[in-house]
């Protein structure tokens, strides 16, 4: 999806300092559509992974309580600037969002 | 939890879920995360069962764990939480909130230099705790911290 992950990596000192926006609905599954009255089914997005110059930093798992369009922030000691940062997302229903920046 | 139940516990209503994303080619082998998504934990009711679910049971308070978050989150569907872990030897940390409908919000684990520090926002239904559990060194170890909601944020 075009511009689904915004990420920006900068250096704090000695530490990259990374921060990652997606889009995504976050449903909880749990709400109803005010219209039809319907509930919306769940659909969020529930393993993250994060990758220094391709090694996993950040393997996380997310459930519907993460608030929509999720906001992440994480730090790697030992980065520099020129590193790629990587972050490789999959929601409920398999749809991927993968981002990619180089350490300012 | 014992590590062959968890093990069991992790596999198990999983398998289907992921062989047919894969089959789509919606996600493709080549991403691999380290363990299955843990439904089970993600959706139980009790906060201690969650807690137990995920492998954080038995934490001890420690103040090395140190909350972000506002007293007052004037929309509870948008608030921000980070937390850092002053224990030495930090493997994960994951989030729960004791008054949401499913207590375990993330769980993270940090690898090859992450530092034990993670901010994100999150959604509460109503005033509640909000617990920061680290495993460090094999063990577990909890943070406690109340933000008050005065709009809740999981709907209706």
């Amino acid at each position: 999806m075009a511009e689904a992950m915004k990420m920006r990596a900068t250096m704090e000192g000695d530490v990259v300092d990374v921060k990652v926006l997606i889009q995504h609905p976050m449903d909880t599954g749990l709400m109803k559509d005010k219209k039809t009255g319907k509930l919306i089914p769940a659909h969020f997005i529930n393993q993250v992974v994060a990758t220094l110059n391709g090694k996993t930093v950040i393997d996380a798992q997310w459930g519907v309580g993460i608030a929509q369009n999720p906001f992440i922030g994480f730090r790697i000691k030992g980065g520099k600037p020129g590193d790629k940062v990587a972050v490789n997302a999959v929601d409920n229903l398999g749809t991927k969002f993968d981002g990619e920046v180089v350490v300012a | 939890m014992n590590q062959l139940r968890r093990a069991f516990l992790k596999n198990a209503g999983t398998v289907g879920a992921v062989a047919v994303a894969i089959a789509t080619g919606l996600l493709k082998p080549g991403t691999v995360f380290a363990a299955a998504w843990n439904s089970l934990a993600f959706t139980t009711k009790d906060l201690n069962e969650a807690m137990k679910n995920a492998g954080y049971d038995g934490a001890i308070e420690s103040s090395d764990i140190v909350i972000k978050a506002p007293e007052i989150a004037e929309n509870g569907a948008v608030v921000p939480v980070s937390a850092t872990s002053n224990i030495a030897g930090t493997t994960s940390m994951a989030i729960f909130i004791d008054k949401n409908p499913a207590p375990m919000i993330a769980d993270f684990q940090f690898l090859n230099g992450a530092e034990p520090y993670i901010a994100t926002r999150v959604k509460m239904a109503k005033t509640s705790l909000v617990r920061v559990t680290v495993k460090a060194g094999g063990k577990n170890y909890i943070a406690s911290r109340e933000v008050k909601v005065t709009i809740g944020g999981c709907g209706g």
